[in-house]
This record gives structure tokens, sequence and C-alpha cells, in this order.
């Protein structure tokens, strides 16, 4: 890490030193037993680079505090109990209805204790924003590259912290014993028992008997408020922890290189701006859990397993395992062995697993392909690597449709469709979409670059039509400034792996396959314009070497001499 | 001589206009007491021979066609015989009959005949062979036990109508409709009849006093606002998750950009 300086731009700002009165006398105080300064010197003057999506980090940082807060507060109502109970409270349509002691205590929250709905509320909406900017800020660091050396392991723990938050959703949202958590336990109950030989045993383990049982719900609970949190606690520090150490990367720009970190400090910018952003996405929060119900539990009343309402989803972060059982074909269950195979729950389970899995290891695949071991501190534009954000769109396409999958009785309703052309549809879009999606982006990329090193080498059209003395016509073409060139010609552009014979004069399985994923990914390149492409396109007396003008254009151009349009 | 003529004269100089007067107002008003006394007629009497005769031939002119002349059914529409009054009050009475065009089941429309005509063509099918009534008022005031319709309508009706009544998709497009701004009338009918794809729910599986509390139930919910906000549709998660993704994420990466735009 010694390689790397950080030049901040801004000058930071004097730190008072003494004569602070009571604030400097209590400073002083600290840092003489703690030696704090030195770490407060450290880290106020520790660089962040300015973009709006490298916050979406923070932004589930903050709805991770917010949850926690809130959490709390719920803990102190809530009963983790499946203790039968009748209901006596305030809400008339449940009155009398017999119902497990959590689905009264969490009715409790919602109509009795001052507050408590809100708090449930912001709870509940802030879980979603939590999940959904994780999957945001995922997003962000594939497309652009954020991922690769030194940041794979960091890439990682945050695949954990992703998993780790849907099971907290998920443990969350079993958790007030209602209809529809209800319902979701089936479904995992029976994602379980399609486990082939250890299935039936591992649901009653689970559930301590036969579903739904008297312990699911404590059991949730310890998951959901300690084991979790605490696990999840523990990754985020590592997460954060590891971001200080690599340094935040940056996009390309003029004096910003893989050695440095241009940005505005923690002290005074940071702090102040950070601080904010947390008060502004509580904010956000708070307002929709002031506005819109979120699980209004009184409407699915207490769990029976013998209702199914119409309309049951999860949340949407366990949307696409939902859309996934629902997607797969029927006629995959079959006895064999004297067990039931459900291949109808196995396939989706694997296909899901595979997809997670593939997720997690991206970053040593595309390492290993490229056989890139530098470091790599500044972002790619996500055109800039056709085939990394091809297959990124493909994966999301996908995950999209599965997503899609889980709401397809509500697209059958509101747009009177039938819901097996639905999942018929959607069925097809999961299979053929990621191909589509794939060629699509990857033209679209390529595409984009090509428009990129043209305007790099020729300017753009201004649209000034000037009639020369001779009386021709040029079109004025206007050139980028140094600034915004750098921008567009800062990017590697990587060969395929020629297959050569390794030392002992073998052409091993794994060599070929590397070759074959290494010409997949950087066959259709389109390479930066070099310095002696701009010079000339740019220099006097030399006509334009480069191709990719419209003949129209060039026979505008060519009689200009190449140097009347700079 | 002029004077004594006109004193002679027995008759006023208005007396003329004075009889059309008369004349006008017993006709119109005798005319409006009978036509007054048969609208009555129907609204109590629906077994009175003129109202089915009515009924007969609004039923000739608008249902006939795939129903049959005498009920008997065609290949476009059922037999209607043993329906009853309830299940015509349902059909006709939210717009679902006469058919617009056929299609997985039949949708709501406008309503197209008065509840004078409705009535009528309800009293001439109930007349050509016995089904179930129209319901009783008194079990249409929604002054049940709303905690036992809400643990009945969990039970009976949720897993297509949705736990709060927001409908649901059946196979091959068909769907369980929403059930806010029904009539309790014509929820009461739907229970008894079972109309489109929806099962019977006669009187030994739901007694008329269950079907009054789950009317309490549905108009409960509807008539009370969630305590929590804004619905979003009763549509459940999805709908929670489009919103937080949406309105909520937009929201703040708005505020993202924002912030880092002013550091600039």
């Amino acid at each position: 890490m010694t390689s790397i300086i950080e030049r901040p731009e801004a000058e930071a700002p004097a730190t008072p030193k003494k004569g602070g009165g009571i604030t400097g006398a209590a400073a002083n105080y600290l840092d003489e037993r703690t030696s704090i300064s030195a770490v407060v010197k450290e880290f106020g003057r520790k660089i962040f680079p300015d973009h709006w999506s490298f916050m979406l980090g923070e932004v589930a940082l903050y709805s991770f505090v917010v949850i926690i807060l809130s959490g709390t507060f719920l803990t102190f109502f809530f009963q983790a109990s499946m203790v039968e109970t009748h209901y006596e409270g305030a809400f008339v349509p449940l009155k009398g209805v017999e119902m497990s002691a959590a689905m009264d205590s969490a009715l409790h929250i919602s109509f009795d204790v001052r507050g408590g709905l809100l708090v449930r509320q912001i709870h509940h909406w802030a879980a979603l924003l939590f999940i959904a900017s994780i999957g945001l800020h995922m997003l962000r660091v594939f497309f652009t590259g954020a991922f690769r050396k030194p940041r794979e392991l960091n890439w990682m723990i945050g695949f954990v912290l992703f998993v780790l938050a849907m099971a907290e959703g998920f443990t969350g949202y079993s958790l007030p014993d209602d209809l529809l958590s209800g319902n979701g336990l089936r479904i995992i109950d029976g994602l379980i028992k399609g486990m082939p030989v250890i299935g039936t045993w591992t649901s009653f383990l689970l559930f301590g008997g036969e579903f739904p049982g008297t312990s699911i719900v404590g059991r949730l609970y310890t998951l959901h408020i300690l084991l979790l949190p605490a696990i999840l606690v523990a990754f985020l520090a590592l997460h954060l922890v590891f971001v200080v150490v690599h340094k935040h990367t940056q996009f390309a720009g003029p004096g910003r290189t893989e050695k440095n970190v241009i940005g505005y400090p923690i002290l005074p910018v940071y702090a102040a701006k950070a601080g904010g952003f947390f008060f502004l996405v509580f904010g956000v929060i708070a307002l929709m859990a002031s506005f819109f119900t979120i699980n209004p539990i009184w409407n699915y009343g207490p769990y029976d397993p013998s209702p199914v309402s119409a309309g049951t989803q999860p949340d949407w972060y366990i949307g696409f395992a939902d859309g996934a059982l629902r997607l797969i074909p029927p006629g995959l269950e079959f006895v064999w062995l004297n067990h039931t195979w459900s291949f109808n729950i196995i396939i989706p389970v694997i296909a899901l697993v595979l997809l997670l899995l593939f997720v997690f290891i991206y970053p040593f695949v595309e390492g290993w392909v490229t056989g890139d071991k530098r470091e790599h501190h500044i972002l790619d534009r996500p055109r800039n690597a056709p085939t990394r954000t091809a297959i990124g769109a493909a994966g999301v396409t996908f995950y999209a449709a599965l997503w899609a999958a889980a709401s397809s009785d509500l697209m059958a309703t509101h747009f009177q469709l039938s819901i097996e052309g639905v999942i018929h549809v959607v069925q097809a879009w999961a299979v053929l979409g990621p191909f589509i999606a794939y060629f699509i982006t990857k033209r679209v990329c390529i595409g984009l670059m090509k428009k990129d090193r043209e305007i790099v080498l020729h300017g753009y059209e201004s649209g000034r039509i000037v009639r020369l003395p001779g009386g021709e016509y040029i079109e004025v073409h206007e050139q980028l400034d140094d600034y915004e060139r750098w921008k567009l010609v800062d990017y590697e552009s990587f060969e395929p792996i020629m297959l050569r014979p390794n030392s002992r004069g073998k052409i091993t399985p794994t060599m070929r396959l590397r070759s074959a994923m290494s010409n997949w990914f950087f066959e259709d390149r389109i390479a930066p314009a070099s310095r002696t492409e701009l010079e000339a396109a740019h220099g006097h007396g030399h006509a334009d070497a480069v191709t990719s003008g419209t003949p129209a254009r060039g026979q505008l151009e060519d009689p200009t001499g190449g140097n009347t349009h700079h | 001589m002029a004077r004594r003529s006109r004193k002679a004269n027995r008759r006023h100089p208005l007396a003329t206009v004075l009889l059309i007067a008369i004349g006008l107002v017993v006709t119109g008003g005798g005319y409006a007491a009978f036509s007054s006394t048969t609208a009555a007629t129907a609204e109590t009497d629906t077994s009175s021979q003129q109202v089915i005769d009515e009924g007969e031939k609004l039923f000739a002119s608008n249902c006939a066609t795939c129903h049959g002349m005498s009920l008997q059914g065609t290949d476009d529409g059922p037999s209607l015989i043993g329906v009853g009054a309830a299940s015509v009050d349902f059909q006709v009475g939210t717009g679902r009959m006469p058919l617009a065009m056929q299609g997985p089941q039949a949708m709501q429309k406008p309503v197209q005949f008065t509840d004078e005509q409705t009535a009528a063509m309800a009293a001439y099918v109930a007349s050509i062979s016995p089904g179930p009534a129209v319901p009783d008022e008194s079990l249409l005031q929604a002054d049940g036990d709303a905690a036992n319709g809400g643990e009945l309508f969990r039970i009976n009706c949720a897993m297509c109508h949705n736990v709060a009544g927001a409908g649901g998709a059946l196979t091959e497009g068909k769907y369980a409709p929403e059930l806010t701004g029904v009539l309790a009338s014509h929820i009461y009918e739907a229970m008894l009849t079972g109309p489109q794809n929806m099962p019977v729910f006669n009187d030994d599986n739901l007694t008329p006093e269950d079907k009054r509390d789950i009317i309490t139930y549905l108009k409960y919910v509807e008539n009370n606002p969630s305590p929590g906000g804004f619905e979003l549709g009763n549509l459940g998660p999805v709908a929670e998750g489009l919103f937080a993704w949406i309105f909520g994420l937009g929201a703040i990466i708005g505020l993202m950009v924002w912030l880092t735009a002013k550091s600039n």
C-alpha cells in the first residue's frame, strides 16, 4: 500500500490548536491519554473522490443504522413466542381471534404502543431500501470494474453482506406470524423438504417437528436479532476497513493515476456531507413510513396453515427465488428408490445457487481470463469493458425475469392477461433474454467506444457551416479540450491471449480454455486512440489518416487539408 | 244592451280555460297516481303477473339470444332454470350481463338496466322455476361480527380475492375481482349463487349470519382507511418493493446527485 500517495487537491483546513476554550481543553485531555490525535489526523486527511454513485454503499450503511435503531425499539415490545392467545387489542376485526403471542404483540406494537406502527414501518421500509441499495452498489462496483485487484476479497465480503441482508430480511418478514409470513415460511419449508434424502430431516430439525410447530418464531428471532446482525456487523466492519486500506477508486481524469486519489478530505468535507446525508436518508425513510403502509399484518390476520391468500409474495429481495419456483415447468417430480425426487424444486434451487456463486467468484474468473495481476484504482467506464458489461447485462436480465415472475399473477390481473401466458413469456425471457441482452449490450458498448474514438480524433460536429474564400463549404468540428479528451482515451485495451506451448512444450486443456475465454472477452475491441493517431488527426499538414468517416463527410473534410476544422 | 247580454251570459269568459285546466289536472293526476301504484307494486310484489310479463319481454329481447326463449340455454350461454332471482340481480345489477363478448369471464361494465327492469327480469326468471331469492335487507346492513367475518373470509375467500379483497388471478385469464366498492347485496348474491368461476357458498356452508359477518368485515376494511397510511392498492410486497425502488431509492439517488453536484 505504500505505493499509493494521497494528494488532496484542496488544502486541508488547519485544525484549531491551543486556546480553544473548554473544547480545546477536553480534546487535549483526551489526546494526552489516548493519543487519538494521530488517528484523527490520519482519518481527517483521508481523501475520497466525488461521484454520486460512490454514495450507494453509504445509503446501505445508513439504512442499516436506521434498521438497528428502529429494530431495538421493536424488541422492547415484541414477544417471540408461539403460545396461543386471543387478541384483545384495539383493532376491531381481530377482536377475540385466536393467534400466537408473536402476532398479538406485533398487533400491540401497531395499534397500542405509542409510535409503534411508525417505527415498525420505518424498520420495514429501511430494510427494503437497505437491500435495494446494496444491490445497486454491487451493480456499480461490477460495471465499473471496481472489484479488480486488490479488491476481490472486499467484493466477496460485500457479497456475503448481501446474502446476510437477505437472510435478515427474510427472518424479519417471518417474525410477526401473520398469514403472509406463514405462507412464506411454508414455501421455504417446501424448498427444504424438496432436497433429496436430507430434506424432511432438515425441515423437522428447523421447525422442531412438523411444520409449523411451535418453535420456529423463537428460533428465527434469535437469528434475526442476535446471530445474523452480529455476523453482519463484523463483515460490515471488515468491508469498511478494506475500503480504508485500499483507498477509494476513482474515475479516469486528468491528474488521476493508479497511485493517487483526488478528491476531498473527510474533515471537514465528507464528515459534514456524510453526516448530513445520513439524516437525508433517515428523512426519506421516515417520510415513506409516515405516509405509506407496509406489511399491514392486521389485514393478513394470524397464520393458519389452511388459508393462502391470492397475491402472496415475498418481499422484493426474495422475489427472484419465488419467481424461479413459478417458472419451472411442471412434471419434473418422480419416485425413485422409494424417495420422491422433486426436480421442480431442485432445479430452481441449483440455478439460484449457481447464479449467486457466479456473482461471488466473478472477480477471479475475470482475473484469470485477463491474466492481469496489476492493481487497479482507476475505474472502467462500462462501455470500455464491453464483454464484462454484456455479462452483467445478461445477469441483470436473468435476475429481472425471475423477479418479474414472482409478480406474474399481478401482471395477469392488472393487464388482463392469462397467467399461463405471462408465465410462458417470462420463461422465454429467462432463457433467451440474457443472450439477447448480452449481444445488444456488447454491440452498444462497442458502438459507444467507436463514437468516443471518433470524437477524440475528429471532434464533434458543431453544426456551423463555413464558406471558404475559394467557395467551398466545410462544417466546423469542435475539438475537445485536453481534460475532456483524457477521459475518453485513458483506458486499457486487452488483447486475446495467444495459445503458446508452456515451458514443457505442451498445451494443456486449461490453457486452451483460458485462451478461448480470452478470445471471447477481447476479440471485439476498440483500442483507445494512440498518441500517434491523435497527432496524425490533429497535426498540421496531415490528412485524416483515421477511418470511420462517412464518404460524404470525408469529402467535406479532406479538401481543407485536415487543419481547418480544428 | 251589451252589458245586459254579458250579464245574461251564463258562462264566465275564463270558464273554458278553467275547464281545460281541471281536465288536465284530473287526467294527469290520475295517470300519475296510476303509474306510481304500478311502480310500488313492482317493488313490493315481484310475483305480480304484470311485472313478470314485463320481465319476460325484457328477457326475450336482451337475454334469450344466448340463454334461449324458455331459459333452456344454448351453445352460447348456460341454462337459467333454477338460478333464481339472486343470480339475475347479481349478473345484471353489476353490469356483467348482458355479455359484451365471449371471453374468459364476464367483465364488469356500466349497468344497462334500471333497478325496476332488473327486478322484472329477476321476477320472470324466478317465476319459471324456483331458485335463491334476493337477500333480505336485514342481512346487508354490515352490522355483524367483523372478527368472525374476517376469519371466514381468510379461510373461504382470500385464496382468490386476496386477504384485503384486492382481487387475484385465476387460470386461463380468469380472475377474482376486487371487492371494494361492491354493494352488500351483490356480495351476498355472489356467495349464494357462485357466479362465473366462484364456488357456491350455500346456507349450509355459510349461514346467512356468516355471510352478513363477511360483508361486515369487507365493509370495515373498505370504510376504515389503513392506519399505516396510503395502502398502495393493498397488493402486498410487490407494490411495496416497487415503491421502495422507484420512489424511495429514486428520491435518495436524486439527493445523492444533488449532494455531489453542489461541491463542484
